[in-house]
């Protein structure tokens, strides 16, 4: 049976569209795939359609002011005339039937409310599916009115929602300088932006360093205008609040992370973020080699990611990876990755595609540079030290962090074995939210160096049985129907036709 | 790394739950012992299990016989403890302590008691037939009755038979906690768990065994206990003998949490029993539903023989899911969040392998449980406890010999 499309993407952010507009220029068949309403990913979240913000660019001020924006928004129109772009898709398996001569088959749930399981085929599969925020737990992270500083920013971007009055933001990186531009010009009261890493100013940023002056000059005003003040080693080690925030403890750290004095600041809202987690779930279905990717953790605490050649193919044939979910580092740098693999999947499949060695040079300079800026952002250990016995490390599973030591002292030795004693990542958000931290308290960033295996989700995404089981019943084209239960003595009926036996009917 | 080590009277080699038990019990018997896993405790096929302890299942014979006496154990297991459980991990409120903890033994056992359904007429008369062989403790249910069994449960059934000594651990928990227990009730030293270590071979002295090889150095000792599970058969070969383990793969689907329990006890459909019993190679699959104390149910099973491939079946998934709302209608709208796989250590003739070897003086065996490995621990750590200790079991072992397979594999 012929897969549907020469070409699936999933993800519909700047790697992912780049990817399927370049695969479709080259003249394949492109189905691109998204769980949201609107492409954009995490980066270009754009205003639902009943929006009318004056300057929807200024929501997106980096690269280069709205300039990103716009380019981003001409690829997406470009793509829709070129390909299938199904939005509001989410994926929650991929498979690669190798007998079928490594037909990809991407699984599916499609619709809000009504959702309907779906299953789509391609010859050819690109994962850009982007990355999500990395909290670290300290006491009171699950009060209302403590946000990722993603999340924040979605609100922002997404609904023009401004996510408080008075907001402090809080973490490492340098994606805490556009949510704190982005909330202030909304209107928010940004009483501060503490950034865990080493005391440089503005002026020492990497941003400049790496010859980025213009954009950190553009964040560096827009604080300054509205009078945010910028401040290095500190962090938010404790919220505080009855029913939901209403001041955070911000404490001096050392150079390890520790604190070392401490002083209160009232506020409604506390965005925070430690960088981010790539979202391995479909490449680590699929049997990908993963490699660690060293930048963000100098102390030794490396992020699995999906290793590619330099044509952005992993070690699955047929299956490509482009943006963070190969190592973070931004949006234009993802673009590139989505290009080089739109070039490769073309080419594979037998497309003359000429040679673009500056796009090859382009992406590893934004590599190395993506490099820099992790290495300057490391998590630091001492972030253990805000953390008290009843804290909870896994705010799904209620699970404190006295739980998660008493999980150790019983034989766990890694993220896994504790979940299994102690049931920290075991609930809802499946240890995407605590995985992380889980990891780090379990042990598995020492010995220096050492990194933890990326987790295995079976499922992406909640899936309801009842849509799961109509894949045994309806399979879709391209595969034979599943076989029925084996016919023994209790053999089952198959679900779809229940066949109640007569004599056996209360 | 080489390390110092104790000598102690005995290495087990597998921290899960059979490792767990041989450990727990050795040591009771007063022996010394020490624990080694290359992984941490329950890594293996224990973290990967439902915590069944069936006797439904079993045909009559030595493996049924087994599951009597392990079942009486986890009885006694979970009555007897854990004192040392029930104080408070934290200053927290109840989400201060590990789930479970002063309940069912510390492990949450559960005897909550297995229900077996039939589909068809013919599926009920071999249910209850084989109810009538095992002669054991079970009320057959009509069609009409069911439902006060299982209020949820689908119509159209034949009806079922339920046997109250049908249980459940929480495995990981319940291994991690026999350990624990046998270190601080028999007395300092009795039991050390050591995790992070891998036996590479075995220290010989002519024929016998006489301690393990580490990467962190070598511990003598009176005896070893191979509790390698899918594995053992691997950590024979390292004493140059042969047990025949191979892995039979199997998906497990996880809901959410469900706020008022939909599933009271442990159901399954007739077609589970026959392909427990199953030598096919191929993928089979039979509706076993339950719920657990802290909200998800779990749904299972599944059986092929596959390696130790870990690649996602989603097709698997599917037929599972399907059977379990067949089942349970009500299942339909509830989420499945996460599914994993495991490794059900299985021999040829579907007994497990617990005794001394003959072939290697002072190595034992105890794995290849397949998929009851939870169910039989208690049993397979007592009599290999009796036969480390000198001791006649109270069972006869014969059946399960280390050196069964040898005339019938080994030209």
């Amino acid at each position: 049976m012929t897969p549907d499309y020469d070409l699936a993407v999933i993800g519909g952010g700047p790697a992912g569209v780049a990817g399927a507009l370049t695969a479709a220029l080259a003249g394949l068949g492109v189905v691109l795939l998204d769980a949201a309403p609107r492409l954009g990913g995490q980066y270009f979240r754009r205003l639902p359609g009943g929006f009318r913000a004056a300057r929807p660019g200024a929501l997106h001020p980096a690269p280069g002011g709205s300039g990103g924006l716009d380019r981003f928004t001409r690829q997406c129109e470009s793509l829709a005339a070129r390909a299938d772009v199904l939005t509001g898709h989410r994926v929650w398996a991929v498979e690669r039937d190798a007998e079928a001569g490594g037909t990809l088959a991407v699984r599916c749930m499609e619709g809000d409310r009504e959702e309907r399981p779906r299953t789509i085929t391609a010859r050819r599969l690109l994962i850009a599916t982007g990355a999500h925020d990395r909290p670290l737990p300290f006491p009171g992270w699950d009060l209302p009115g403590v946000l990722t500083a993603g999340g924040a920013q979605a609100l922002l971007k997404g609904d023009l929602v401004v996510a408080g009055r008075r907001v402090v933001v809080a973490g490492t990186g340098p994606f805490l300088l556009p949510v704190a531009a982005g909330l202030a010009a909304a209107g928010a009261r940004v009483l501060g932006v503490h950034e865990a890493a080493g005391r440089f100013g503005l002026a020492g940023h990497p941003f400049l360093a790496a010859g980025k002056a213009a954009e950190a000059l553009g964040y560096g005003l827009r604080l300054a205008r509205h009078r945010v003040p910028y401040r290095g080693r500190q962090a938010v080690v404790e919220a505080h609040g009855e029913h939901e925030l209403t001041h955070v403890t911000i404490a001096d750290l050392d150079r390890d992370w520790r604190p070392v004095g401490t002083r209160t600041v009232a506020c409604d809202t506390l965005a925070t973020g430690y960088g981010f987690v790539p979202r391995l779930d479909l490449p680590v279905q699929l049997g990908c080699a993963l490699r660690v990717d060293q930048g963000g953790h100098g102390a030794g605490h490396g992020d699995p990611v999906v290793a590619v050649d330099a044509g952005m193919r992993t070690s699955v044939p047929g299956v490509y990876a482009a943006g963070e979910t190969t190592g973070v580092g931004g949006a234009v740098l993802a673009e590139t990755e989505g290009r080089l693999a739109g070039r490769s999947a073309a080419a594979d499949l037998g497309r003359r595609i000429p040679p673009d060695p500056a796009l090859a040079r382009r992406r590893d300079r934004l590599a190395a540079f993506a490099r820099v800026l992790l290495e300057t952002y490391p998590v630091r250990p001492g972030w253990r030290e805000w953390l008290r016995d009843d804290t909870l490390v896994c705010r799904c599973e209620e699970v404190p962090l006295a739980a998660v030591r008493e999980a150790r002292e019983l034989g766990a030795t890694d993220a896994r074995s504790v979940k299994l004693l102690s049931r920290a990542g075991m609930g809802w958000c499946q240890g995407r939210m605590c995985g992380y931290a889980v990891s780090c308290l379990a042990g598995e960033d020492s010995p220096p160096g050492g990194s933890p295996p990326a987790p295995r989700r079976a499922i992406a995404q909640p899936v309801r049985l009842g849509d799961l089981a109509r894949l045994a019943t309806d399979p879709p084209a391209g595969e034979p129907p599943a076989t029925p239960p084996p016919s023994s003595a209790g053999g089952l009926a198959p679900p779809a036709s229940p066949t109640p036996s007569p004599e056996g009917r209360p | 790394m080489e390390e110092r080590w104790d000598v102690p009277d005995v290495v087990v080699i597998g921290a899960g739950i059979v490792g767990a038990a041989c450990a727990y019990y050795a040591a009771r018997a007063g022996l010394d012992v020490a624990v080694v896993d290359r992984g941490p405790v329950a890594g293996g096929t224990t973290g990967a299990g439902e915590g069944n302890i069936l006797v439904s299942d079993k045909e009559p014979g030595p493996e049924l016989e087994l599951a009597l006496l392990s079942n009486r154990l986890w009885r006694e297991l979970a009555a007897s403890g854990p004192e040392e459980d029930d104080r408070p991990a934290a200053s927290g409120g109840a989400g201060g302590r590990l789930p479970g903890a002063g309940a069912g033994g510390g492990f949450e056992f559960e005897s909550k008691g297995g229900l077996v359904v039939a589909e068809t007429a013919r599926a009920m008369e071999s249910l209850v037939d084989l109810a009538a062989r095992q002669g054991v403790e079970h009320v057959t249910v009509t069609p009409d009755r069911l439902r006060a069994y299982e209020p949820h449960l689908a119509g159209g059934l034949a009806g079922g038979v339920f046997y109250p000594q049908d249980a459940q651990v929480q495995p990981a928990l319940a291994a991690a906690k026999l350990i624990r227990r046998g270190a601080e009730r028999f007395g300092r030293g009795a039991l050390t768990l050591r995790t992070g270590v891998t036996v590479t071979g075995f220290v010989r002295a002519g024929d016998r065994v006489t301690g393990v090889r580490t990467d962190r150095g070598d511990i003598s000792a009176g005896a070893v206990v191979n509790a390698a599970g899918t594995w053992g058969g691997e950590v024979a070969a390292l004493a140059g003998t042969h047990v025949p383990v191979l892995p039979r793969r199997g998906f497990i689907l996880v809901t959410e949490p469900l706020e008022e329990p939909l599933i009271r006890h442990k159901v399954y459909t007739a077609a589970y029993v026959t392909a427990v019993a199953s030598d096919s190679a191929g993928l089979e699959t039979s509706a076993v539903v339950e719920g657990t104390p802290a909200g998800p149910v779990l749904i299972g099973a599944s059986r092929e023989r596959a390696g130790f491939d870990r690649t996602v079946s989603p097709a698997v998934l599917g037929r599972l899911a399907a059977q379990a709302v067949a089942l349970f209608p009500a299942l339909a709208e509830r989420r499945a969040i996460r599914a994993y796989c495991g490794f059900r250590p299985y021999c040829p003739d579907h007994l497990p392998v617990i005794g001394r070897d003959p072939r290697a003086p002072g190595l034992y065996h105890a794995c290849g449980h397949e998929g009851a490995g939870i169910g039989l621990a208690p049993a397979t750590g007592h009599l290999l406890a009796q036969a480390l200790a000198g001791l006649r079991p109270d069972l006869d072992l014969t059946p399960f010999r280390p050196d069964r397979f040898d005339e019938e594999e080994r030209p």
